[in-house]
């Protein structure tokens, strides 16, 4: 493990799809550094594309003139990671997906990505921006954390 | 500078198998990414296999799955059911068992470690 308490790292993306595997490539580098276990790092690398993804499609509109902004800001025990956008936020969480209702056609078969930011990370919050700063999410996963 | 293109495209090999009593089961080989942009290879080959038999999702040679092309494998599940027909999968990775399990795949789709163990379950 590598000495990373107040270590920052910065990574801007264009708002184009799959460009999230950046954001996901610098976060399991950071972890690592950290010392995260495999299964942590899967774990944040699928939260952090999902909100990367969240954010060049909802928050930014796929408008490539928009850059989304990732922090990574290691401390000694835990990585926050914020995700940055232009969008408004949200304004209300969705509901946890139901197989049942998606199988019978009622409920979008989509829409899975802020639960399974939830589900793999140790803290998840969505704060809407003001007065045009942009919105963010900002996730923690902690070192301490037991894996499976 | 040429904008890159980060997506992988998914492309889907279809086989067919036996299983161990003589029936058949259509096997989509999946490669590349499972995304957004997955739609068509998938739900076009999908629309192409027979509905008399089972299907197996092949995920060994993914290299990246995200929520959107996890909800296009719910909608192969559901054209699936509309016949009948079997869903079953193989080659996740551990991680991916896992989140196929939390958003409730695995109750109409059974994950098994590899082809072998797959088909020994469908037949």
């Amino acid at each position: 493990m590598v000495k990373t308490g107040g270590t920052a790292v910065e990574v801007r993306l264009p708002s184009r799809l799959g460009f999230e595997k950046v954001a996901m490539g610098t976060a399991e580098s950071v972890a690592r550094l950290m010392g995260f276990p495999d299964a942590r790092i899967e774990d944040l690398k699928t939260a952090i594309a999902e909100a990367c993804i969240n954010a060049i499609e909802h928050g930014n509109q796929q408008n490539e003139k928009l850059s989304v902004g990732v922090i990574l800001s290691a401390s000694d025990d835990a990585l926050e990671v914020k995700v940055m956008d232009n969008g408004v936020g949200i304004s209300k969480q969705p509901a946890k997906p139901d197989i049942d209702r998606k199988m019978h056609g009622e409920e979008d078969p989509r829409g899975m990505g802020m639960f399974l930011i939830q589900a793999l990370v140790d803290e998840a919050e969505w704060v809407k921006g003001n007065k045009g700063d942009g919105s963010y999410v900002r996730l923690v996963i902690r070192l301490d954390k037991d894996t499976e | 500078m040429n904008n890159p293109n980060m997506q992988a495209e998914t492309k889907v090999q279809m086989d067919q198998i036996a299983d161990s009593n003589g029936g058949q089961i259509s096997v989509l080989r999946l490669s590349g990414d499972m995304s957004s942009s997955s739609r068509e290879a998938l739900m076009g080959s999908y629309a192409g296999a027979s509905k008399n038999h089972p299907v197996l999702l092949d995920f060994t040679k993914v290299d990246y799955i995200n929520s959107s092309g996890i909800a296009l494998v719910i909608q192969v599940m559901m054209e699936a059911a509309k016949s009948g027909q079997k869903v079953a999968a193989f080659g996740l990775t551990p991680h991916f068992e896992k989140v196929f399990t939390m958003v409730g795949i695995t109750k109409y789709a059974k994950l098994y470690k590899d082809q072998s163990a797959a088909v020994a379950a469908l037949s």
